[in-house]
C-alpha cells in the first residue's frame, strides 16, 4: 500500500513539474539581445532532454515502486541484474552531455568568439567592490589612459584619469549608470579595479567575469529600449549583494541627450 | 640670623612651588581660559565640484528629493569663506586642556552622504555612527597604517542601532568610505586639545584655551595645512585668520 501511495504522489509530483517548465509557468525573463535567442534556443534544449530523462527516471521509479514497493517486503531482483541496466544509464547520460556540449560549444562560439562589429561602440566598465563605474570617451573617440595612483572616490575621479594632463581623458565621460543606444552594436571592455566580479544582464542574455589585471571584452545588440538592471554575480565582499548598476537602452536621440548630460556633469 | 633667612627662604620656595603644582593640576583649571577665534578663506576661484549620480542605490537618490547632491571637497561659503577645515593646537599643548569631553561626537548618513562631511573630536572620545537612510551603508574608516588607529570596517543596516567607536591615537585626517556607495567620504580628525571646525561662513571657535603660546595647524582636504603662531593671554580671546590659495 505505502508502495502505491507513493508513486501515485511521485507521478504527481512529476506531472505538476513537467506543467510548469512547459507552460512556461516561471519562464525566462524577457530577451533584448540580438544573440539572445541563440543562448534561450540551447537553454530550452538542455531542459527538454535533462526533462525528458527527469520525467522517464522518475516514472520508472513509480513504477517500480508501484509494482514491488511496500514494507516488509523482499526486495526483488532486477532480471538479469542491475550491470546492464546502470551502463544503459551512463551511456544514455553520457551521450545526452556529449551532445548538449557540442550544440552549445556552437552558441556560445557564435556569441564569444565572433569578432565585434568595427563600428561598435565601446565603453569601458570598471568593477570595484561594491560598484560598477562607466566610461564613454568623449568627442575625440579615444580613451584617456588609467592611473590607479590617481583613483579618488572622494573627487569622483574612480578610473584614475589625469585630466590636467592628458587631453585624451580630458573630455571622457565617467558615468554611474551604463546607457546605450537601441540597435547598435556595443563593445564593453571590462576591467575590474580590485577582486573578481561579474557582469550580468538577465535581459541581455549576458554573463561575464571580470579577472582582476584583465581586459576582457564583450559585445552585444541591444534591440528593446527599456531599463534594466546589472548585476554583480561573483561573491566579490561584504557588499556583494548591493553591487549593480542600471542599463538603458534608448533611441539615438534620447542617448545623445543622456550623453550630453552626463558630459556637462563632468 | 642666616638660618632664619634660609628657613624663610626655603618655606617661601616650597610655597611657590606648591602653588605652581596647584595651578597645573588638571581639573584645577581655575586660570582663565579664553577662546581663539577667527576665519578660514579661499583666495582664488573654488574648483568645480562634481555632481553626484546615485542611481546605483534607488533609494539615495530618492532622499535627495530631487536635489542635486555634489561633491564636497571643496566648499566655499558668502565671502570666500571656508567651510570644512579643521583648526586645531598642533604645539604647545600642556597636557592640561587634553580633557576628553564627556559628549560624544556624532557622524550620521542621510541621504547617502556623511553628515558632517569632515568631523573632529578628540582622542579617546567617543563617537556614535548613525544610519538615517532607508539603505545599508558599509563605515570604513581608512587610518595611516603608522598612525597606530586600528582600521575597521562595519556595516549598518536601515534602522539598526548607533556604532560606538573611539580613536586611540592623533590623526588627522582619517578618510572615512562607504564600499556599497563609493561616492560617500567624510573626514575624521583625530586631535588632542581644544579644536573647530570652519562653517559655513568659514569661522571657527576654539574654546577654552589656557593662556600659552600655541602654534595653530589648519587642515583642509585639499589643500593641505597651514600653521601659525598665536598667543593666548588669561581670559583674553585671540584671533587667528587663514588663508588657503586655490590651485
Amino acid at each position: 500500500m505505502v508502495g502505491k501511495i507513493f508513486a501515485v504522489v511521485l507521478v504527481l509530483i512529476t506531472l505538476a513539474t513537467a506543467y510548469c517548465v512547459m507552460a512556461h509557468v516561471w519562464w525566462m525573463p524577457v530577451d533584448i539581445s540580438v544573440h539572445g535567442p541563440k543562448i534561450d534556443h540551447q537553454l530550452e534544449e538542455t531542459i527538454l532532454v535533462a526533462g525528458l530523462l527527469f520525467v522517464a527516471g522518475q516514472l520508472v521509479l513509480a513504477a517500480f515502486a508501484f509494482l514491488y514497493g511496500g514494507v516488509g517486503k523482499k526486495p526483488k531482483q532486477i532480471p538479469g541484474g542491475a550491470k546492464p541496466l546502470v551502463i544503459f544509464a551512463f551511456v544514455l547520460v553520457g551521450a545526452e552531455i556529449l551532445a548538449l556540449s557540442f550544440i552549445g560549444s556552437k552558441a556560445w562560439g557564435a556569441v564569444y568568439f565572433e569578432a565585434p562589429d568595427p563600428a561598435s561602440m565601446r565603453i569601458d566598465v570598471q568593477a570595484g567592490q561594491f560598484a560598477y563605474y562607466f566610461r564613454y570617451p568623449g568627442p575625440d573617440g579615444t580613451f584617456g589612459a588609467l592611473h590607479p595612483d590617481l583613483m579618488n572616490e572622494g573627487t569622483q575621479n574612480y578610473f584614475g584619469l589625469d585630466t590636467d594632463h592628458d587631453a585624451d581623458a580630458k573630455d571622457d565621460i565617467v558615468t554611474a549608470e551604463l546607457a546605450i543606444p537601441v540597435n547598435k552594436p556595443i563593445l564593453l571592455m571590462l576591467h575590474s579595479k580590485d577582486v573578481g566580479h561579474s557582469f550580468y544582464v538577465r535581459e541581455l542574455r549576458v554573463q561575464q567575469d571580470f579577472v582582476p589585471g584583465l581586459n576582457i571584452p564583450i559585445h552585444f545588440t541591444a534591440i528593446k529600449t527599456g531599463r534594466f538592471e546589472i548585476v554583480c554575480t561573483q561573491l566579490c565582499g561584504l557588499g556583494h549583494y548591493n553591487m549593480k548598476a542600471y542599463l538603458s537602452v534608448l533611441s539615438p536621440s534620447d542617448f545623445d541627450d543622456w550623453l550630453k548630460k552626463q558630459a556637462a556633469m563632468q | 640670623m642666616k638660618t632664619h633667612y634660609r628657613i624663610a627662604a626655603m618655606a617661601l620656595l616650597l610655597l611657590l612651588i606648591a602653588v605652581g603644582l596647584l595651578r597645573s593640576a588638571p581639573g584645577v583649571g581655575a586660570t582663565a581660559t579664553a577662546q581663539i577665534t577667527g576665519t578660514v578663506k579661499l583666495d582664488g576661484p573654488a574648483p568645480h565640484q562634481k555632481p553626484i549620480d546615485m542611481s546605483k542605490d534607488p533609494s539615495c537618490a530618492q532622499t535627495g528629493g530631487g536635489t542635486q547632491v555634489s561633491t564636497e571637497n571643496v566648499v566655499v561659503g558668502a565671502n570666500g569663506g571656508l567651510a570644512n577645515v579643521v583648526v586645531y593646537i598642533s604645539q604647545g599643548l600642556t597636557g592640561n586642556e587634553a580633557v576628553t569631553p564627556s559628549q560624544p561626537a556624532t557622524i550620521d548618513q542621510k541621504g547617502c552622504q556623511y553628515v558632517p562631511h569632515v568631523l573632529a573630536m578628540n582622542v579617546g572620545q567617543h563617537l556614535t555612527v548613525l544610519n538615517s537612510d532607508k539603505t545599508a551603508h558599509n563605515i570604513h574608516p581608512q587610518p595611516n597604517p603608522a598612525g597606530g588607529n586600528a582600521q575597521w570596517n562595519k556595516s549598518q543596516t536601515p534602522g539598526s542601532s548607533p556604532l560606538d567607536v573611539a580613536w586611540s591615537n592623533e590623526e588627522v585626517a582619517i578618510p572615512v568610505k562607504c564600499n556599497i556607495h563609493p561616492w560617500m567620504h567624510a573626514y575624521i580628525a583625530v586631535v588632542k586639545g581644544p579644536f573647530g571646525v570652519s562653517n559655513q561662513t568659514g569661522s571657527f571657535k576654539l574654546d577654552n584655551v589656557p593662556p600659552g603660546t600655541y602654534t595653530l595647524t589648519a587642515w583642509q582636504e585639499t589643500y593641505g595645512t597651514q600653521t601659525q603662531k598665536v598667543t593666548v593671554a588669561a581670559g583674553k580671546p585671540a584671533t587667528a585668520d587663514f588663508t588657503f590659495k586655490a590651485k
